[in-house]
């Protein structure tokens, strides 16, 4: 198979995937809605609690720092909950008959799944602009320049691209939906274990130690950083590191379910 | 027809999942712009010989060349060459009739004005242009299979698998689809059917292997196997026992019942056959003439001792 057609076959399954989410937007809407709603919550209910045990102010801080604080991590949620989606809308599309039509016709055989993918990633790009104007309509502001901004998309679409490969996979790997809905919920709880929602300084030991080196914490800080217009230390390449691996594995796991996978 | 060059070459093909062996040593032969039916109850083999030939699933043991490649070695060059249209609809639902028949076409790798082209022509042979732009999921069942037919179809495939390719369809959209397989086949297209109805084995295929168990028990022309058939024939019913005795003496193949006073002439299906029988009758003489054609059941009882049916369940391994 030449690499036109590889790519050729993966923009026509990018085509068809992005029909998908056109003609059947209440997944996209639920999967934008949850981060949108973690972001309310955390802000208005917990918010001015949580702000005022923030370090590094004088006398703490209030709910506008702790909005600043959580955006970071609640964008991350996005990227995760998107790819959530995607791993119950590849065990759904596994269900269908043209899965087997297509494994009959002359096509770069990973199409499906790259479609699969890109589509998620754009999903994902979307979800992320919308959550982000619903955090400056609440009050956020930073001293970010286009730099740290360009930065911070470029990081969030790897991290996407990275999610979503390892959540095609759980897609395939589910004996059904319902299990393909389940599975990858721990990405959305891992977040809340790690520097997104409070300074890992606050837990116990055990705890502290997992939040610190658990692969979301490098992402989420360098994002935190990337927005907020600070400087990224060490933990961008530890992120950049993780992200890569996550991808990998995801993809080579995920092609080996595609191939094997009988006819149905 | 170029018999040096069979579009499907199938010798000693076994497939079995742990004990049970579902495909048990069938030899196949397809010759190039012919069809093909496997025609056989529910279990026998048949979607399994599809999928096989279709590089779905892989093959036990044998030698299976289909359109010149090697299923196992080359199955890149049986996927260029064929188009499947299985059991179950193949469409994407969430998409409208011309956007997955442009799926296909893309897939195909026609370029644009050859894929729009494509695209209008199949809408309008398989009479779908006035649903062009609806989503699939509100077809009906025949609209559906003609799609899915359509979709198949647009690369111009030089051979087809067809599995049970009118199950569930109204008579009409049944005779639908065997015009356009018929279309297909004076293209120059080989087709592989399999069916569960000897009557579309006989309307469509050139040669028909009865497929029992995962094994072939007969091959042969539509007419070759109803002659195996007892059920085939021409029923006579006679005033009198004097008519019956003249005609039993004319035709010392049949079954004479001096009861019923009924004569039975195997018959080939042929209107020669059946004017060979008639040609001896006296038209006084006769109360009443039923001609009876075989159906599958009465091929299966008469190829393997045992009526069609589906496999018992200890015979599929837990």
């Amino acid at each position: 198979m030449s690499t036109t057609y590889t790519v050729r076959d993966s923009a026509t399954m990018l085509r068809r995937n992005l029909l998908h989410i056109r003609r059947y937007p209440s997944l996209s809407i639920m999967l934008v809605a949850q981060p949108i709603l973690f972001l309310l919550l955390f802000v208005y209910v917990f918010g001015g609690t949580l702000g005022a045990g923030l370090p590094g102010q004088e006398g703490g801080g209030d709910r506008g720092d702790y909005l600043v604080f959580i955006t970071p991590g609640i964008l991350f949620m996005t990227v995760a909950s998107v790819a959530l989606g995607t791993a119950i809308s590849t065990a759904s599309d596994m269900t269908t008959g043209i899965i087997a039509r297509f494994r009959t016709m002359n096509i770069a055989r990973a199409s499906v799944l790259t479609g699969h993918v890109l589509g998620a990633v754009l999903k994902t790009g979307g979800a992320v602009v919308i959550v982000a104007a619903f955090a400056f309509l609440l009050g956020f502001r930073s001293d970010a320049g286009p730099l740290g901004w360009l930065g911070a998309i470029a990081l969030l679409i790897l991290v996407a691209f990275s999610l979503t490969w390892l959540t095609v996979g759980m897609g395939l790997a589910a004996d059904s939906v319902e299990t393909a809905s389940n599975t990858p919920l721990f990405l959305v709880i891992l977040p809340f274990i790690s520097s997104s929602f409070v300074p890992t300084d606050a837990m116990p030991t055990g705890l502290r130690q997992f939040a610190e080196h658990q692969p979301f914490t490098p992402m989420i800080d360098t994002l935190r950083a990337l927005v907020t217009g600070a400087s990224t230390d060490s933990d961008l390449w530890l992120a950049i590191g993780w992200c890569v691996l996550i991808a990998l594995l995801g993809y080579l796991w995920s092609r080996r379910l595609f191939l094997r996978v009988p006819a149905k | 027809m170029t018999a040096t060059n069979p579009a499907i070459e199938v010798a000693g093909l076994t497939k079995s999942y742990g004990d049970h062996a579902v495909l048990d040593g069938v030899d196949l032969t397809v010759p190039e712009g012919t069809v093909y039916a496997l025609l056989g109850p529910n279990g026998a083999g048949k979607t399994t010989i599809v999928n096989i030939l279709s590089t779905l699933l892989a093959p036990g043991d044998g030698e299976i060349r289909v359109a010149g490649f090697d299923v196992r070695r080359e199955p890149a060059g049986v996927r260029a060459a064929i188009g499947v249209t299985g059991q179950f609809s193949a469409i994407d639902e969430l998409l409208t009739g011309r956007e997955n028949l442009r799926l296909m076409a893309d897939l195909a790798h026609l370029d644009r004005a050859a894929a729009t082209t494509a695209v209008t022509v199949m809408l309008e042979r398989f009479d779908l242009t006035d649903a062009a732009d609806r989503r699939a999921q509100t077809y009906s069942g025949g609209m559906k299979r003609r799609l899915d037919l359509a979709m198949t179809l647009i690369a111009r495939p030089r051979l087809i698998f067809l599995d049970e390719p009118t199950s569930g369809l109204d008579p009409r959209s049944r005779r639908d689809l065997w015009a356009i397989v018929r279309e297909q086949v004076a293209d120059g297209v080989t087709v592989l059917l399999t069916t569960q109805y000897l009557e579309e084995a006989d309307q469509l295929a050139d040669r028909i292997g009865v497929l029992d168990k995962g094994r072939l028990v007969a091959e042969g022309t539509a007419a070759e196997l109803k002659r195996r058939v007892p059920g085939g024939h021409v029923s006579v019913q006679f005033t009198d026992a004097a008519g019956l005795a003249a005609a039993a003496a004319a035709h010392p193949e049949a079954t004479a019942d001096a009861e019923a006073l009924t004569l039975q002439v195997p018959a080939d299906g042929s209107l020669a056959g059946l004017r060979r029988v008639l040609d001896g009758l006296d038209d006084d003489g006769v109360a009443g003439l039923t001609v009876e054609s075989a159906d599958l059941d009465d091929v299966f009882l008469a190829l393997t001792g045992h009526a069609a049916e589906a496999p018992t369940a200890q015979e599929i391994p837990a």
